[in-house]
C-alpha cells in the first residue's frame, strides 16, 4: 500500500468532444499543500471537480485512502470545497451557513455552537454570526466559505482560486492565513490558481498544467530552478528563452556562441530550448562574457534594476543591483550551472496566447 | 407645469374609466332601492339575500375550491416545469419558453372551446373539467414567476450543499426551494387571482348545475339585473383585490 491520501490515475475528460484532461496522474500525500497551476482553460477547475465528485472522468480513477471513489457522490466524500465564487447560501445568515453541513450530519446543538464559534475565531470574524452573506465584503465572504468548509473536518480541502477577487493586500493576508490554517488543522489542501507567485509562495508541491496535460510536478524550487520544458520556464517567473543546439555533453551552442554548460545525455547536435533566469545573467566589461551587447532600457524595480540588453540579436531580460546607463556597451555572462537546457517542445504547444482564444466559456 | 397638468388629467381619466364603474357598482350594492338612478339609503339587504341564496353560496364555495385547488396543483406542476425548462439547452429552452407563452396570449374563448372539445371525449363536463382547465391556464403564470428566480441561482450554491453532505433531494429542499420561494408564492397567488377572475374558460368547461361566481353573475344578468348581483360582483372584486395585494407583498419581499 502506498502512503498517498489521494491518487488520480489516468484521468481523462472531454466536453462536447473536446479533450480537456488527458491521462492525468497525480499523487497527494496527507497534509500536503498542492497547487494546480496553469493558464486559463487548462483544466484546473475540471480536475478539482473530479476530485470533489461534481464531474465524472471519462476514463481513469480517483483513489482516496486506497479506495476507489470515482463513482461516489460528492456528499459521501470526506472532501470539502471552497468554490471559486464562494457559493454561500444567500437565504441563510453566517451562522446558518456554517452550521449547514453539521446539521445534516445531525451533530448536537452544543457541538454546532462550539464549532461555529471556533471557526469564526479561526477566520477572524467573531461577531458576524447573524450577518447575511450579501452584507459582507468579498474577503469576508471568502473567509466564511472557508469556515463553512473546515467545520466539517474534511481530510482534503479543495480551493478554487479563492483569492482571485481580492486586492493585493488582502490577498497576501489571506495567503498567510491559509498556510496557518493548514498547519493548525493538518488538512490536505488542493489549491487552484493561475497566479504563479501565489503558487510559489504557498505550496509544498506544484502541478503545472497546460492544455489538460501535466507539464511538471515538483516543489516550488524544483519548478523554478529546473523547469522541465520551455512552457514551464516561461509560465513560472521571468525568463530568457533561447533556441540552441547541443554540440556535445556539456557544450551547447546558442546565438552563434559555443558555451560550456553542465547538461549531459542529449543527442549530438540535438536542437534544445535554453532557459536563463534574469537574475542569473551577469554583466561584465565588453569582451569578458559570452556575448557583447548594448543596454536598451532600464527600469528601477525597488530591490533591483530591470534591464533589457540587446546581445547576439536577442533582447535579454536582466535583473541586477547595479545600474548600467542606456546605450552602454556590456558583455553578458552566465555560469554553466545557471544555463537550463531542455528538450524542445512542439512549437504549437509553446504559444501561450492561443489559450486566450479558448476562453469563451463562463 | 404643463406636464403636471397633463399628468393629472391622464390619471383622472384612468381613474374615471377603470375605477368609476367599480365604485358605482359597489355603491349600488349598498343602495336601499331597486332603481339604479336613485339613492334609497344604506342597506346590507342585498348581501344578506345573497347569503341566503343557496345557488350563490354553492358558487362561492366552488369558486374558492377551484381557485385554491387549481393554484396548488398548477404551482407544483409549474415548479417542475420551470426547473425542467431552466435545465434545458439554449434551443429547447427557447422553444419551451414560446410554448409557455402562447397559452397566455391566446384568446380565452379559443382556449375555452378547445379545452372543452378536448375533454368531453373522456370526461363528463363538471367540476373536474373546470379544474383541469384552470390548472392548464394557470401553469404558465407559475412558470414565469419562478423561472427568473431559478435563473438567478448560481449552480455552485446547489453544489456547495452537496459538498457539505446534502444528497440531491435535501440540497433541493434546503437550498433551491428557499431561494426561489418568493417566486413560488407570487406564482401561486397569481394563479389564485387568475382562477377567481376567469369567466370565459370556466363558462365553456363547466357542466350543467356547476357554477362559479362569475357564471352565476352572467346567468342572472341575462335574466335582468338584480341588486344582489351588485353585491356578488363586489365580493368577487374584493377577493381578487385581496389576493393581488398579497401577491404584491410577496414580490416586494423578494426585492428586499
Ligand atoms: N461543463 C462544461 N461543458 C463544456 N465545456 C466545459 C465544461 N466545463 C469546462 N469546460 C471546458 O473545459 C476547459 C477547461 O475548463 P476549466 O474550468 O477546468 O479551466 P480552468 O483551468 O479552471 O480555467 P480558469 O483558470 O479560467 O478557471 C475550458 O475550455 C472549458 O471551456
Ligand atoms: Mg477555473
Amino acid at each position: 500500500m502506498s502512503d498517498n491520501l489521494l491518487e488520480l490515475r489516468g484521468i481523462s475528460k472531454a466536453f462536447d468532444g473536446k479533450t480537456i484532461l488527458q491521462e492525468l496522474d497525480l499523487n497527494i500525500k496527507s497534509n500536503e499543500f498542492v497547487t494546480l497551476l496553469g493558464p486559463s482553460g487548462c483544466g484546473k477547475t475540471t480536475t478539482l471537480r473530479i476530485v470533489g465528485g461534481f464531474e465524472k472522468p471519462d476514463t481513469g480513477s480517483v483513489i482516496f485512502n486506497g479506495e476507489d471513489i470515482t463513482a461516489l457522490a460528492p456528499e459521501k466524500r470526506h472532501i470539502n470545497t471552497v468554490f471559486q465564487k464562494y457559493a454561500l447560501f444567500p437565504h441563510m445568515n453566517v451562522e446558518e451557513n456554517i452550521a449547514f453541513g453539521l446539521k445534516i450530519k445531525k451533530k448536537s446543538k452544543e457541538y454546532i455552537k462550539d464549532k461555529i464559534k471556533y471557526a469564526l475565531k479561526l477566520v477572524d470574524l467573531d461577531g458576524f454570526e447573524k450577518r447575511k452573506p450579501n452584507s459582507l465584503s468579498g474577503g469576508q465572504q471568502q473567509r466564511i466559505a472557508i469556515a463553512r468548509a473546515i467545520v466539517n473536518e474534511p481530510e482534503i480541502l479543495l480551493l478554487d482560486e479563492p483569492l482571485g477577487a481580492l486586492d493585493l493586500k488582502l490577498r497576501q493576508d489571506m495567503q498567510s492565513e491559509l498556510i496557518r490554517l493548514k498547519n493548525e488543522l493538518g488538512i490536505t489542501f488542493i489549491y487552484v490558481t493561475h497566479d504563479q507567485e501565489e503558487a510559489l509562495t504557498m505550496s509544498d508541491k506544484i502541478v503545472v498544467m497546460h492544455r489538460g496535460l501535466v507539464q511538471q510536478i515538483g516543489t516550488p524550487k524544483d519548478i523554478y530552478d529546473e523547469p522541465c520544458n520551455a512552457f514551464v520556464a516561461d509560465f513560472i517567473g521571468d525568463s530568457n528563452l533561447l533556441k540552441g543546439k547541443m554540440l556535445d555533453d556539456r557544450l551547447v551552442e546558442f546565438l552563434g556562441e559555443r558555451v560550456i554548460c553542465v547538461d549531459e545525455g542529449f543527442g549530438k547536435n540535438e536542437p534544445v530550448d535554453i532557459v536563463i533566469r534574469p537574475e542569473d545573467v551577469e554583466i561584465n566589461e565588453v569582451g569578458k562574457g559570452i556575448v557583447n551587447g548594448v543596454v536598451k532600457n532600464i527600469l528601477y524595480k525597488g530591490a533591483n534594476y530591470e534591464m533589457t540588453v540587446e546581445a547576439g540579436g536577442f533582447d535579454w531580460l536582466i535583473h541586477n543591483t547595479v545600474a548600467y546607463p542606456v546605450g552602454s556597451m556590456v558583455s553578458l555572462y552566465v555560469k554553466p550551472f545557471n544555463i537550463q537546457i531542455m528538450k524542445q517542445m512542439d512549437e504549437s504547444e509553446m504559444i501561450l496566447d492561443e489559450d486566450m482564444e479558448n476562453e469563451t466559456y463562463e | 407645469m404643463v406636464k403636471n397638468v397633463f399628468g393629472r388629467i391622464y390619471i383622472g381619466l384612468i381613474m374615471l374609466f377603470l375605477y368609476a364603474p367599480i365604485v358605482v357598482l359597489i355603491v349600488l350594492s349598498f343602495n336601499n332601492s331597486k332603481s339604479r338612478a336613485k339613492w334609497g339609503g344604506f342597506t346590507l339587504k342585498w348581501y344578506s339575500e345573497l347569503f341566503d341564496n343557496s345557488i350563490v353560496m354553492d358558487a362561492l364555495w366552488t369558486t374558492l375550491t377551484l381557485a385554491i385547488l387549481s393554484a396548488v396543483i398548477a404551482t407544483v406542476l409549474g415548479l417542475l416545469g420551470a426547473i425542467g425548462i431552466d435545465a434545458m439547452k439554449k434551443r429547447n429552452y427557447q422553444i419551451m419558453l414560446g410554448a409557455t407563452n402562447i397559452p397566455m396570449l391566446n384568446a380565452d374563448i379559443v382556449t375555452g372551446i378547445a379545452l372543452m372539445l378536448f375533454m368531453v371525449r373522456f370526461l363528463p363536463l363538471g367540476f373536474s373539467t373546470m379544474l383541469i382547465a384552470h390548472i392548464t391556464f394557470n401553469i404558465p403564470y407559475v412558470i414565469f414567476s419562478i423561472l427568473p428566480k431559478l435563473q438567478q441561482i448560481d449552480v455552485s450554491v446547489y453544489e456547495a450543499a452537496r459538498d457539505l453532505g446534502a444528497n440531491s433531494v435535501k440540497a433541493f429542499w434546503k437550498v433551491i426551494i428557499p431561494i426561489i420561494k418568493p417566486g413560488i408564492t407570487s406564482g401561486f397567488l397569481l394563479a389564485v387571482t387568475m382562477s377567481l377572475d376567469d369567466f370565459i374558460i370556466t363558462y365553456f368547461t363547466r357542466g350543467a348545475g356547476v357554477n362559479t361566481l362569475s357564471t352565476v353573475i352572467y346567468g342572472e344578468i341575462r335574466r335582468g339585473i338584480k341588486p344582489e348581483m351588485y353585491s356578488l360582483s363586489t365580493i368577487l372584486f374584493l377577493m381578487v383585490l385581496i389576493v393581488l395585494v398579497m401577491s404584491n407583498r410577496a414580490s416586494k419581499k423578494q426585492v428586499k
